[in-house]
């Protein structure tokens, strides 16, 4: 038998700690793991006790990427159990900070993380020497989704502005007007990575995936809507457990995802697209087309497209908020504690993010639940390599790990919210 | 645009991660001449647009190499690369390190840019810098002071 192993010991350009091993025996792909050793980290058991209002700090340390997402599904939980609404100029603040956090995650991902792979360098330091005009593009469009998280989130990183009813504190008018210039910059700059994202070579590889992602009746989701996919899911976010299951694997400190009739299922940008493209504005909708991506994307490694495209997406929306945007008369809904079970979805930039929490009547948490987007999209990453490297099993070694590595950097996983990952191994035998 | 920009970087919530932050206010109390203090959270973007905003750049921030809490490690940019992972911060490794080198990529790197990096043993939520980090901050903060003085003085 001839056995052949690939392995990356430490994977590179992805957030926390994880490893590929990849075992070929006889020209048959036999084994292959996304192997996540980063030590789980007991959010959920932290949580409990706690009081209510502490869970969107608390949960906003889980990750230094998507804090916003963690802080949104904790509120809109804690909100389900209150019986709160937040409506107006204080849910449209929720939808302007999640584009900030959409922006400054996908453009990290897209020029520093991915773009590389495409390219062909080690890096984006390395590609930055032969391309400063793509990189400084790219650095300005994350500094501009920055200043947005930190005018209403009170800072860049893990932001403290947010609460269960709505905000610390409310911006003004006049300072949500001095990121106009830049906003209205980073439309046209956001377009023209769709355009540059378009032209890039992309392996031939598509799958008959489930597609997991919140549909709204009107808007492109970012907070709120119904759970969808496109086998014809259609349930409240309430109903999320019974359709729902994670289980342990031996080879990850992360839970695995699985629909439970059906397995695994892809959650973020494509299958937001895919399930979405209606609600997007006619001026992304035409670059989709340009881009030759109009009719759905089923290629994971066109996923850099996508996120260029809700790049777009994230500026015209900014914008739009900025522009209708009245200072409400206060900065968050008063409500009253009560007992109960909450349940709250919305979209990280790597896809859904799931909390359930029960609470006592004091408002304290008495059970904790976290699905993350990385944990669900993890044997889908795992089958995509399988099948990957099956069809390209006579490459030779150092291109089949590197389109390897490419391929799970579709995913833009963070690893360090799943575990709550990469070193690659492929065995050949 | 003021000629001499002094950054410090960190988070004054974890303990000797404020090291940067701390030595930042202590500069701009003495509010010299020529001089911009700003503090950042060392996130990569904002930091290479920093770099550009003045020809002479002054970091500060906190580190932890197992040297002995205190020290300080003088780094001259322009003498070669900055060691990565030892800053301690991360999101998606775009911080300090990764900045000095992709500013260096881009040819944006200011004429004077250089990192001080101030040993620190806990790094634990709560404010205040730990004895030995409070001593190096102010030790340095007379050291950085008597350095722009004299800068200024022979301008």
């Amino acid at each position: 038998m001839t056995r052949k192993t690939i392995e990356v010991d430490y994977l590179a350009r992805v957030e926390g700690e994880g490893a590929m091993h990849v075992v070929i025996d006889d020209g048959a792909v036999t084994a292959c793991e996304l192997r996540i050793f980063e030590p789980p980290r007991f959010f959920e058991a932290f949580l409990r006790g706690r009081d209510h209002a502490e869970a969107p700090d608390i949960t906003a340390r889980i990750c230094g990427i998507c804090p916003i997402a963690y802080q949104m599904s904790a509120v809109h939980a804690m909100e389900d159990i209150f019986g709160v609404r937040v409506e107006g100029p204080l849910r449209a603040l929720r939808r302007l900070i999640y584009c900030g956090e959409w922006i400054e995650s996908h453009v990290l991902h897209i020029y520093m993380l991915h773009a590389p792979d495409f390219l062909g360098y080690a890096s984006a330091i390395e590609m930055a020497r032969d391309h400063p005009e793509l990189v400084r593009q790219g650095l300005r469009l994350k500094k501009i989704g920055n200043d947005l998280m930190t005018l209403v989130g009170g800072r860049e990183i893990h932001p403290i502005n947010v609460r269960v009813g709505g905000f610390y504190r409310v911006p003004r008018r006049r300072e949500l007007e001095t990121l106009r210039a830049d906003l209205e910059w980073g439309v046209a700059a956001a377009e023209a990575t769709v355009r540059w994202a378009a032209t890039l070579d992309f392996p031939a590889f598509e799958r008959d995936y489930e597609f997991v992602a919140l549909r709204h009746p009107h808007e492109y989701p970012f907070n709120e809507g119904r759970l969808v996919s496109s086998a014809g899911l259609d349930i409240a976010v309430a109903d999320f457990d019974r359709h729902f299951e994670e289980i342990h694997v031996p080879h990850s400190t992360s839970l695995h995802a699985r629909l439970r009739a059906r397995g695994s299922y892809f959650v973020g940008p494509l299958a937001r697209y895919n399930l979405n493209f209606d609600r997007l504005s006619p001026r992304v909708q035409a670059a989709a087309r340009a881009a030759g991506v109009a009719g759905g994307c089923r290629n994971p490694f066109q996923s850099i497209v996508v996120r260029a495209l809700e790049v777009l997406h994230a500026y015209e929306e900014a914008l739009a908020i900025i522009d209708a945007y009245e200072e409400p008369a206060q900065a968050a809904v008063d409500y009253a504690v009560r007992a109960g079970t909450g349940h709250g979805c919305t979209e990280a930039p790597r896809g859904i993010c799931y909390h359930r929490y029960d609470v006592d009547e004091a408002g304290l948490i008495t059970d904790a639940v976290i699905v993350p987007p990385t944990s669900q999209n993890q044997p889908t990453i795992e089958d995509d390599l399988r099948h990957f490297v099956a069809a390209h099993v006579d490459a030779d070694d150092a291109r089949l790990q590197w389109l390897c590595e490419q391929a799970i950097r579709n995913y833009d996983p963070c690893i360090s919210c799943s575990c709550h990952f990469l070193d690659l191994t492929v065995e050949r035998r | 645009m003021n000629a001499t920009l002094c950054l410090g970087i960190g988070n004054r919530f974890r303990r000797d991660d404020g090291a940067g932050p701390a030595l930042a206010a202590a500069l701009a109390a003495h509010t010299l001449p020529g001089v911009t203090v700003r503090t950042l959270s060392g996130e990569g973007a904002g930091l290479v647009e920093a770099f550009a905003t003045a020809p002479r750049v002054f970091v500060f921030d906190a580190v932890a190499s197992g040297a002995a809490p205190g020290t300080v490690h003088r780094i001259d940019a322009h003498a070669g690369s900055v060691p990565r992972g030892f800053f301690a911060y991360s999101s998606h490794a775009f911080s300090l390190a990764e900045a000095i080198e992709l500013a260096r990529a881009l040819d944006a790197l200011p004429a004077t840019l250089r990192v001080y990096g101030i040993e620190g043993s806990d790094f634990g939520a709560g404010e205040g810098l730990s004895a030995p980090v409070a001593a190096a901050v102010a030790a340095l903060v007379d050291e950085v002071v008597a350095m722009l003085a004299g800068a200024q003085a022979h301008a």
